[in-house]
């Protein structure tokens, strides 16, 4: 038996969880070191499974399978493919930097007040989260998966509920009911999708005898087991509902804000670049590879719901007058691209949706790190509140025009590749659709800049007149992003190259070809 | 040799990466490195321009494919480069001009403390630019398209502390993407049409296409050459980009970047050949800018902004020329390439009337300016006289082929397109002779400032001088050089076509007509500006003049419909996000079993538990299930 590669991927964060959990309260700073070296070596274990895969070789790779609970048929069965691959490798890097930017986020409050904050804790949460997401990445069997999913709520949550940001206007005790709210809104938000994905996939269960992604989805190619229309139409449902929820889709989305605008900017990074990509990832894994037919039967409200999504999204972003919430809005508006870009069942936009879970992740991350590195020094989330702060902090402003521009997709950073894929793949099927959703980029340019404008522009106000410039810490979570940002916009290849071969097996899942040229040009 | 096309972007691309991250210890030799860097791409351009001459004039392109850009099943974009004729003029005039204004900047700038980061901006500038005329496929483009977007935002932008330059700016990038959405549009179309979006396969099969789709194609690259070459209707940030500094206004906002509209028209030439729709756009949109500019250019006491609505109106005659198909795309790009010369020659020479003017650009506070700096005076004298198509300068080549080619499409058409081109002469003729006799005849007008500071006017230091006078020899030269010998036309026609026209007017009837024209023009500005004192403080006007003021209501209709509209629109979805939306999802989660009640009591500490119980309510209810199943 060969190591199980994917399982200590997974399991290391995990144990360095616990492990962190239990450093003594007196110890603080070794927590942190821990956590952080726990995350490096998780990243060199997503490496090593990056370089052992092939992508030309065979759909799962490094796959693991062991019998678990015999009775109900679950087993617990590991296996990546191209997809999964690409999202491993960006969360076990995107940690790294969400520790090392929180890295003063848990620190106990100044004397005086009486709040206790578990530093320990926050890092420890942030590791078993990773864990979790990862072997959702992994998971090949539908009720671990499942299980898993579920789990990363628990450690969200108190992530959520548990770390704000330092300084507020409203005070500690306003802060502290506001963050509950949020940690509860999200909680149930995705308590409910979750239950009715466990109808769904108990219901699945009843009609395939068991959990097997791969058994279920050979059976079903080879027509040896049938599933009524209805049938997989209600499981589609179930499955897609928890999906939507988490990813979020329009009108899913008010949990998302919520939580962002609470969080500290590092823990929004982790719902929105690492946790939520689970949503979208499984739409692409569970939804169309389990349930074919019904996929293409949602197709035409799905993409409606995207469109919806991307526009609305936008729209919000622009009317909105604190940072972090912004941020969110535009998330939302990204989800819709992602999703708009895997229902189109075109090449072009399955590949652009994988390639934008990616780049989002890395462009939001830097939008909102530096936002947090912004709001940590004023202590306000207030677009108002801030003016001129480019004069003060030239290389903190830089940073976050790179990030909105990474936001807004320009062309040379990562994310334009992902976004006009994604158009392309749609527009090949949907014309109409595709050109509304094109709108998108007008607004994204417009909230973007306007974000820009106000915040970092005009005279200096009093407040930020003294406002230092990014410190070395800052600048070393800040600059490794921004490289990466310029690098998979000159050369998406090596992401591209993985992930391919993943789309061609999804294409066919789903029985569906590219449209054709109407004129065939010689290539 | 074709190494070379990719050191050609790399040296200002190195430049811009050095100084943008250099940090402080490069500000004192920054902006020579600069200026050096963008010399050495003019070399670079030099070298394989005469490597092209050497060539066959079939033979005269150089493909450099770098890499597999964006490799996705039947999408294949690749990094790339394509140099031919058409190319190879805009690196020289790019690389060229931009050299000499890297070169102007250095004395422009010297008081500036950011000055380096300028030149960083200046060389990303130039850097992006040539990609977007080198590129070999239309995705590549758009990388170049909104990098000259991207370097044009932070140079408009660059004195940030004024609320007004911040403000032009974003407008300038927010117009460009609406003209954007037309080049992604055209791509998405091709891409669909053609399996392709590389010059090649487009081009050389456009005719297999339907017409329906060229239109359609050909309209979406118009609305994108609209919003980056500042035509109506997507031309109103121009007038605003002019808070940039004026280097910046010369070579981006005159000479180069505006004009990039006009290159993605004559390089899709094959597309809109084969679409008459299409191109019947392309010319009403050109005939209406060149007289839209030309009339705001009339009324504006602003030296800066009167330069800029020329420039909308010379690039509306560069458009129309493009628009009437092989007979035009020479002539576009030939007055381009003087355009280049004479308009970058009088921004220039703007900048150097500010310099010596404490920044005033109020043409009514100068004034008799010819005397105090005589090398200025007599460099934006020779682009006056170039720009009006003096006889044997630049414009006066030009400009007469394209009014003669506009006559030349026939029918009633040609009568119109033709009329409007002779209209905006007599126009240009006028408001160009107000600029010239408000800047630098007439008496003095300028006052001390309220702190008692009066301005010295001087001449401006030699580093800035020697680009002016270039220029100036260009403005003068180069319409004679190309013309004589159709030399320009042999040198281009290999890559665009041409074909000769059937004017119902001679050739030289349209000369005489376009010198009457600027003799009208000239001889009414005179009895205007000339002939009285020049009053200090501008009168009413007609309702036309106080029109043209305001960029005839362009903003004030983007300001009623798209500002005020968007933000009710915004507000009110908020709105509806958190009372209807957010709403609808509590309540149903309160409809299904008192849910708010408790999130209430949840607020106050129970959440906790709450989670724990209601995952142990699902982990039973999973146990449940299952065990019925096993039962």
């Amino acid at each position: 038996m060969s190591f199980p590669l994917l399982t200590a991927t997974a399991a290391l964060p995990a144990v360095g969880a616990v492990i962190t959990a239990a450093v003594p309260a007196a110890r603080r700073t070794a927590a942190k070191w821990l956590a952080l070296l726990v995350s490096l070596a998780t990243l060199a274990l997503a490496v090593t499974v990056l370089v052992r895969f092939d992508p030309d070789g065979a759909r799962y790779q490094l796959t693991e399978s062991h019998a678990w609970i015999k009775d109900f048929g679950v087993r617990y069965e590991l296996g990546v493919d191209g997809i999964a691959v690409a999202l491993i490798a960006l969360t076990a890097l995107l940690i790294p930097f969400i520790i090392l930017a929180g890295w003063n986020d848990a620190d106990p409050l100044e004397t005086g007040s009486r709040r206790w904050r578990p530093t320990q804790g926050f890092f420890a949460l942030i590791l078993a989260v990773e864990a979790m997401v990862l072997i959702s990445f992994e998971a090949t069997d539908v009720f671990v998966f499942y299980i898993f999913f579920e789990a990363m709520l628990i450690p969200m949550y108190f992530l959520i509920g548990g770390f704000g940001d330092r300084a507020h206007e409203h005070g500690e005790a306003a802060a502290s009911t506001q963050r509950s709210y949020a940690a509860v809104k999200f909680l149930l938000y995705n308590l409910v999708g979750g239950l009715i994905m466990l109808a769904a996939v108990i219901g699945l269960y009843v009609v395939a005898g068991n959990f097997s992604l791969q058994e279920i989805a050979q059976a079903r190619a080879s027509g040896s087991l049938h599933m009524a229309t209805n049938t997989e139409r209600w499981l589609f449902l179930g499955f897609f509902f928890a999906f939507a929820v988490k990813a979020p889709l329009w009108p899913l989305h008010t949990w998302l804000p919520n939580a962002m605008q609470e969080a500290t900017a590092p823990v929004a990074v982790l719902i929105t670049a690492v946790v939520d990509k689970v949503g979208t990832f499984a739409m692409l894994r569970f939804c169309l590879q389990l349930f074919p037919e019904a996929s293409k039967w949602a197709t035409p409200a799905i993409l409606v719901l995207s469109l919806i999504s991307i526009v609305y999204g936008a729209l919000l972003a622009v009317g909105q007058r604190d940072i972090k919430r912004l941020v969110a809005y535009a998330s939302i508006s990204h989800f819709g691209f992602i999703i708009m870009g895997i229902f189109a069942m075109t090449s072009q936009g399955q590949s652009g949706a994988t390639l934008y879970m990616v780049n989002h992740g890395i462009s939001t991350a830097a939008l909102m790190l530096v936002a947090g590195f912004l709001i940590s020094r004023r202590g306000s989330r207030l677009i108002a509140d801030y003016g001129g702060v480019q004069k003060a902090a030239p290389v903190l402003a830089g940073t976050f025009l790179i990030g909105g521009l990474a936001t807004l997709s320009l062309p040379g950073l990562a994310p334009f590749v992902s976004e006009f894929l994604v158009l392309v793949g749609t527009f090949a099927r949907y014309p109409a659709i595709g050109v509304i959703a094109t709108f998108g980029i007008v607004l994204a340019a417009l909230y973007t800049l306007v974000l820009y404008q106000r915040t970092m522009t005009g005279p200096v106000k009093p407040e930020v007149s003294a406002m230092p410039d990014l410190r070395a810490r800052e600048l070393v979570v800040v600059a490794p992003l921004i490289v990466l940002l310029i690098f998979l916009g000159v050369y998406p290849k090596p992401v591209t190259d993985i992930v391919n071969p993943a789309v061609k097996q999804t294409m066919s899942d789903v029985h569906k070809t590219d449209p054709k040229p109407s004129v065939e040009a010689a290539k | 040799m074709e190494n070379l096309i990719a050191l050609l972007i790399a040296a200002p691309l190195l430049g811009a990466a050095v100084l943008l991250t250099g940090g402080r210890r490069l500000d004192r030799v920054g902006h020579w490195i600069g200026t050096l860097l963008s010399a050495a791409s003019f070399v670079f351009g030099l070298i394989l321009f005469v490597d092209l001459l050497g060539k066959n004039a079939e033979h005269r392109t150089l493909i450099k494919h770098l890499f597999s850009w964006v490799p996705v099943a039947g999408f294949q974009a690749d990094a790339t480069f394509r140099l031919d004729q058409l190319s190879m003029t805009f690196v020289l005039l790019i690389t060229g001009v931009g050299s000499l204004i890297h070169l102007y900047s250095v004395g422009y700038m010297e008081h500036d403390e950011r000055r380096r980061r300028f030149f960083g901006y200046l060389n990303l500038f130039l850097a992006a630019m040539l990609l977007l005329v080198l590129a070999d496929n239309y995705l590549l483009l758009y990388v170049g398209w909104e990098g000259v977007g991207l370097a044009s935002y932070l140079l408009i932008g660059f004195w940030q502390h004024k609320p007004s330059a911040a403000t032009a700016a974003k407008k300038a990038f927010l117009v460009n993407r609406v003209g954007d959405m037309g080049l992604s549009i055209a791509i998405m179309l091709m891409f669909t049409t053609f399996g392709s979006f590389a010059f090649g396969p487009v081009l050389s099969h456009a005719t297999q296409a339907s017409e329906g789709k060229l239109t359609a194609i050909g309209l979406m690259l118009l609305l994108a050459a609209c919003g980056k070459s500042a035509q109506v209707p997507l031309q109103s940030w121009l007038g605003d980009a002019m808070e940039g500094p004026t280097p910046v206004s010369a070579l981006i906002h005159a000479a180069t970047m505006v004009t990039a509209g006009v290159y993605l028209i004559v390089r899709s030439g094959a597309v809109f050949n084969a679409a008459p729709d299409a191109q019947l756009a392309v010319t009403v949109v050109g005939a209406v800018t060149l007289l839209f500019g030309a009339i705001v250019g009339c009324a504006k006491d602003d030296i800066k902004k009167a330069l800029a609505g020329s420039t909308m109106s010379q690039i509306g005659y560069m458009v129309l020329a493009a628009g009437l198909g092989p007979i035009g795309y020479v002539f576009a790009i030939m007055h381009l390439v003087t355009h280049g010369f004479f308009k970058a020659g009088l921004f220039l020479g703007a900048g150097s009337v500010m310099h010596g003017m404490n920044d005033e650009v109020d043409m009514r506070k100068y004034g008799g300016l010819r005397t105090y700096m005589p090398v200025t005076f007599i460099t934006f004298g020779l682009g006056y006289l170039a720009i009006i198509g003096f006889p044997g300068l630049s414009g006066f080549f030009s400009k007469d082929k394209i009014i003669e080619a506009a006559f030349a499409k026939g029918g009633t058409e040609g009568w119109i397109l033709g009329g409007a081109a002779l209209l905006g002469a007599a126009i240009t003729a006028f408001y160009m002779t107000r600029v010239m006799l408000m800047t630098f005849f007439g008496e003095k007008r300028w006052q001390p400032d309220e702190n008692g500071n009066e301005p010295h006017p001087h001449e401006s230091p030699r580093v800035m001088r020697i680009p002016m006078i270039v220029l100036a020899v260009g403005s003068v030269f180069a319409g004679g050089l190309f013309s004589i010998g159709d030399r320009f036309l042999h040198w281009l026609e290999p890559v665009t076509g041409h074909s000769e026209g059937h004017s119902p007017v001679s050739a030289w009837t349209v000369t005489g007509a376009t010198m009457v024209c600027l003799l009208v023009g000239v001889g009414i500005a005179w009895a205007q500006y000339g002939r009285k004192p020049v009053p200090a403080v501008a009168p009413r006007g007609s309702l036309l003049t106080r029109a043209a003021r305001r960029d005839l209501l362009q903003d004030d209709f983007n300001h009623v419909v798209l500002v005020r509209g968007g933000e009710h629109l915004t507000r009110s979805l908020v709105y509806v996000d958190h009372t209807l939306v957010d709403g609808v999802v509590n309540g149903t989660a309160a409809g299904f079993g008192g849910l708010s009640g408790r999130l209430r009591r949840l607020q106050n500490g129970f959440a906790r538990s709450y989670a724990v119980s209601m995952f142990g309510g699902a982990a039973l209810l999973v146990a449940a299930t299952l065990l019925m199943r096993a039962v």
